[in-house]
C-alpha cells in the first residue's frame, strides 16, 4: 500500500503555476528525496502534503485516506523545517510537548513519548534549556524530536540540514538514516544537496519547474538519467556532454562528433534511434579511465590535460574534446600535470545519449 | 619537484628577529579632549540645556510664592520653598465654573486612558497577527485601506464622528471619547503589529499549525510571549498619545468628563483675578507627569522594542 499518494496536484500563486498536475506515489516506509534546483517547487509540494497550503486542483492521500481538505494536524504528518522553527520562549521539553498538550494527551503519556524521543535523539540533557541556548545541530535534533513525539506515519523534512556546517551535516545525515532504519516511517525529504539525496534516498524524485523529471533509485538516477536535465543536475563535477549526431554504418549505430566516433553497438537504446539526429553524448568523469586499464576499453582517445584539481580523495582533470571542456576523475595517486598528453578510454555502455532538441534519453 | 624547492618559505628565525617590537601595542589610547569630542559634547550640552531650561523654570516657579514671582527673577531658585501652588492646582484651582482643581480631570483622563489603551492594543495586535499569518481573501486590500487610514488628517472625520456618536447616544460620554481614541489608534497600531509579526519566521507559524494549534492558541501561546517589545512600544505610544490629547477630549467627552489637558487649559486661561503663575506651572507639571514618568521608566525599552526584530527560533 502506498503511504502518500498525490494525484494530479496543481498549485498556483496568483497566476504563477508552481506545481503542474503532479503525480507521486510514496511506498510505506520509503525514504523519498525531492531534489531540484532552487524555486522548482519542492517546498511548495511539501507544504501541500502537510496541509499548509491549499491546493488549486488534485488530491492528496495519506495512508489511503483522502486528506486534501484536512487540517495539518489531522493528516498524520510531522514536519521539520530548515530554520528549525522552535518556539523561542519554551524550553526544549515544552517545545516537544506542545503538540501533545494541544491534543490533550494524558500527562504520563506525554512524559513517556518525550523520554523516548529524547533517548533516540540524545537530547536528554537539553530538555530544560531554551532554544537560544542550543547549537544549530542540537536545535535541529529538537525539531526532529517534535515530529517524533507526535507518533506520525509520515515525516516531512524541508532542507533540515542546510543551515548546519559541513561536518555536522554529515553526522546528522547518518543519524537520520539510522533513525529511518529504526522507525521505519515514511519520510519525504527536500534538499538541494545531491550527496544527501544519493546517500539517504530509497528513491529520488528530481523536480524542475513544478514537474517530476525522474523518479528512481539513486543508482538509476545517477547511471541512467532519463533526460539531459537530470543527467546534468546530478553529479559533481557534472557529466561531460559532447555534441554530435547519430550515424548508421555497417549495421551498427555510431555517435560522431568532430574528434570522436563511438560505436554504440553495445549501448542499451531505450528508444529507436534516428539516423542523422543531433544528439548529446554524456559521459561521467569517473567513467573515463586512464593508465593500464585503457587497453581493454572499446573507445580510446588522446587528451591534453589543461588543469588539475586535487579534491582529496580523487583528482579532477580538465581537458578539451570536440570543442567542449571534458573532465575526468582519477585516483589522487595518479601523477598528472597540466600540459601533459594522456591516453584515456571508456566503455560506451556506461554513457548516456540524449536527443539534442528534446533532451530525452535514447 | 624543482618547483617545490623554489617556492619554499624563508627560514623562520631570520625573519622574526628583524621585527621591531617597540611601538604601538594593545588598545589604541583615546584622547579625552580631542576636537571631535569637544564639538560633539559641546553641541549635546547646548541642546540639552535648550530643552531643559523651560522645565527648570517651571519647576522653580511652581515652588515659589506669588510675591517672589513678582520680583521677576525667573531663573533664580526659590528662596522659600512652598508646595502651596501644587496643592491648589490639584485640589482647588478654578476651571471655569467649578473650583475643584485638576483632580477631576486626572480621574477622567485615567478613565479614558485605560480602556482606550487596552482595547486598541488588543484589537490591533490581533489584527496585525491575522494580517501577517492568516491571509484571507482581500486581506491585502484591507491592509491598504488601513494604511490609508493612518494618513487621513483626522480633522476631516471630526464632524461625521460627532453625528455618529450623537445618533448612537455616546456623545458627551467617557465611552464616546474612548471609542474615538480606539478608532484613531487602530491604523498605526495595526501597522506596527503587522510589521512586527511579519518579521517572525513563517515556519514558526507553520510548525504550530502542524502541532495542531489554531488561531487563538498560536496567538496566545506562540506569538504573544515573543512580542513583548512591540507591546511596550504600543503601550507607550497610546499612553502618551491619549493622555496628551486635547482635541478629542474637548469635543467628544462633554463638560463633566473633560480630561486633564482640557482642565489644565481652563485653569491657565481663566480670566478672573490675577494670573497665578506658580499654580499654572504646578498644574502643567502635574498634567505632564505621567508621560514624563513613562518616558523615564520605559525610554530604553521603547528604543529596544522599536529596534528589535522577532526572536530567532
Ligand atoms: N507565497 C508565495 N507567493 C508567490 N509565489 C511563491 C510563494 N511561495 C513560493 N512561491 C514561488 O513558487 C516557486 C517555488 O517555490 P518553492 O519555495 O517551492 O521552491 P523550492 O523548490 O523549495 O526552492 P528552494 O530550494 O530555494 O527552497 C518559486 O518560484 C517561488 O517564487
Ligand atoms: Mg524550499
Amino acid at each position: 500500500m502506498s503511504s502518500v499518494s498525490i494525484n494530479d496536484l496543481s498549485l498556483s500563486f496568483g497566476n504563477v503555476e508552481v506545481l503542474k498536475s503532479l503525480n507521486l506515489d510514496v511506498a510505506e516506509g520509503e525514504f523519498l528525496v525531492l531534489l531540484g534546483p532552487s524555486g522548482c517547487g519542492k517546498s511548495t509540494l511539501l507544504n501541500c502534503i502537510a496541509g499548509l497550503l491549499d491546493v488549486s486542483a488534485g488530491q492528496i492521500f495519506i495512508n489511503g485516506k483522502n486528506v486534501t481538505w484536512e487540517e495539518p494536524k489531522d493528516r498524520g504528518i510531522g514536519m521539520v523545517f530548515q530554520s528549525y522553527a522552535l518556539y523561542p520562549q519554551m524550553t526544549v521539553e515544552k517545545n516537544l510537548s506542545f503538540g501533545l498538550r494541544v491534543a490533550r494527551l494524558p500527562k504520563d503519556e506525554i512524559r513517556k513519548r518525550i523520554d523516548r524521543a529524547a533517548e533516540i535523539l540524545q537530547i536528554q540533557e537539553l530538555l530544560k534549556r531554551k532554544p537560544a541556548a542550543l547549537s544549530g545541530g542540537q536545535r535541529q535534533r529538537v525539531a526532529i524530536g517534535r515530529a517524533l513525539v507526535r507518533d506520525v506515519d509520515v515525516f516531512l523534512f524541508d532542507e533540515p540540514l542546510s543551515n548546519l556546517d559541513a561536518k555536522l551535516r554529515t553526522d546528522l545525515r547518518v543519524e537520520l538514516k539510522r533513525l529511518h532504519q529504526r522507525l521505519g516511517n515514511t519520510m519525504i525529504y527536500v534538499t538541494h544537496d545531491q550527496i544527501e539525496a544519493l546517500t539517504l534516498a530509497d528513491r529520488i524524485a528530481i523536480m524542475k519547474d513544478g514537474l517530476i523529471q525522474q523518479l528512481d533509485s539513486p543508482k538509476t538516477i545517477y547511471n541512467r538519467p532519463d533526460n539531459r536535465f537530470v543527467a546534468g543536475f546530478i553529479g559533481s563535477p557534472g557529466m561531460n556532454f559532447i555534441q554530435g549526431s547519430l550515424a548508421f554504418i555497417d549495421d551498427s549505430w555510431f555517435f560522431q562528433s568532430r574528434d570522436l566516433s563511438v560505436s554504440l553497438a553495445t549501448y542499451p537504446f531505450t528508444q529507436q534511434p534516428i539516423e542523422g539526429a543531433p544528439v548529446e553524448f554524456g559521459l561521467r568523469p569517473e567513467h573515463v579511465l586512464i593508465g593500464q586499464n585503457v587497453a581493454d576499453l572499446p573507445v580510446q582517445l588522446n587528451l591534453d590535460i589543461e588543469l588539475v584539481e586535487p579534491m582529496g580523495a580523487d583528482t579532477v582533470a580538465w581537458s578539451q574534446l570536440s570543442g567542449t571542456s571534458f573532465t575526468l576523475r582519477v585516483d589522487s595517486d595518479t601523477a598528472l600535470s597540466s600540459g601533459q598528453r594522456i591516453l584515456a578510454g571508456f566503455d560506451p555502455v556506461r554513457a548516456s545519449v540524449f536527443l539534442s532538441d528534446s533532451g530525452i534519453r535514447l | 619537484m624543482k618547483d617545490v624547492k623554489k617556492r619554499s618559505l624563508p627560514v623562520n628565525s631570520a625573519s622574526t628577529s628583524s621585527i621591531d617590537f617597540t611601538g604601538p601595542n594593545g588598545p589604541k589610547p583615546k584622547r579625552v579632549f580631542s576636537t571631535r569630542n569637544i564639538v560633539v559634547y559641546g553641541f549635546l550640552i547646548l541642546a540639552a540645556m535648550y530643552y531643559l531650561l523651560p522645565l527648570y523654570v517651571m519647576v522653580v516657579t511652581s515652588l515659589k510664592g506669588m510675591p517672589e514671582i513678582r520680583m521677576g527673577n525667573i531663573f533664580s531658585p526659590p528662596m522659600e520653598i512652598t508646595f502651596e501652588p501644587w496643592v491648589k492646582a490639584w485640589d482647588s484651582a478654578c476651571t471655569g465654573l467649578y473650583c475643584e482643581g485638576l483632580k477631576v480631570g486626572f480621574w477622567n483622563s485615567v478613565q479614558i486612558l485605560i480602556p482606550s489603551t487596552v482595547i486598541s492594543i488588543v484589537i490591533a495586535s490581533v489584527n496585525g497577527y491575522a494580517l501577517s499569518f492568516w491571509r484571507f481573501k482581500g486581506s491585502e486590500i484591507f491592509f491598504t485601506i488601513l494604511l490609508f487610514g493612518a494618513f487621513i488628517p483626522y480633522q476631516v472625520l471630526i464632524y461625521p464622528l460627532v453625528i455618529i456618536l450623537r445618533e448612537t447616544g455616546l456623545f458627551s460620554s467617557l465611552a464616546g471619547v474612548t471609542l474615538v481614541h480606539v478608532i484613531f489608534g487602530m491604523p498605526i497600531l495595526t501597522l506596527l503589529f503587522r510589521n512586527y509579526f511579519a518579521s517572525v519566521p513563517v515556519e514558526l507559524f507553520k510548525a504550530a499549525r502542524v502541532d495542531g494549534a489554531g488561531f487563538w492558541r498560536i496567538f496566545g501561546q506562540i506569538m504573544l510571549p515573543m512580542s513583548l517589545p512591540i507591546f511596550i512600544v504600543a503601550i507607550i505610544i497610546q499612553i502618551t498619545g491619549i493622555w496628551n490629547d486635547f482635541l478629542f477630549g474637548v469635543i467628544y467627552a462633554g463638560t463633566k468628563n473633560f480630561p486633564m489637558t482640557v482642565q489644565l487649559n481652563n485653569i491657565v486661561n481663566s480670566t478672573q483675578g490675577v494670573k497665578e503663575y506658580n499654580v499654572n506651572m504646578a498644574a502643567t507639571l502635574l498634567t505632564a507627569a505621567l508621560p514624563l514618568f513613562v518616558y523615564f521608566v520605559s525610554g530604553k525599552l521603547f528604543v529596544r522594542g522599536i529596534a528589535a526584530g522577532a526572536v530567532k527560533g
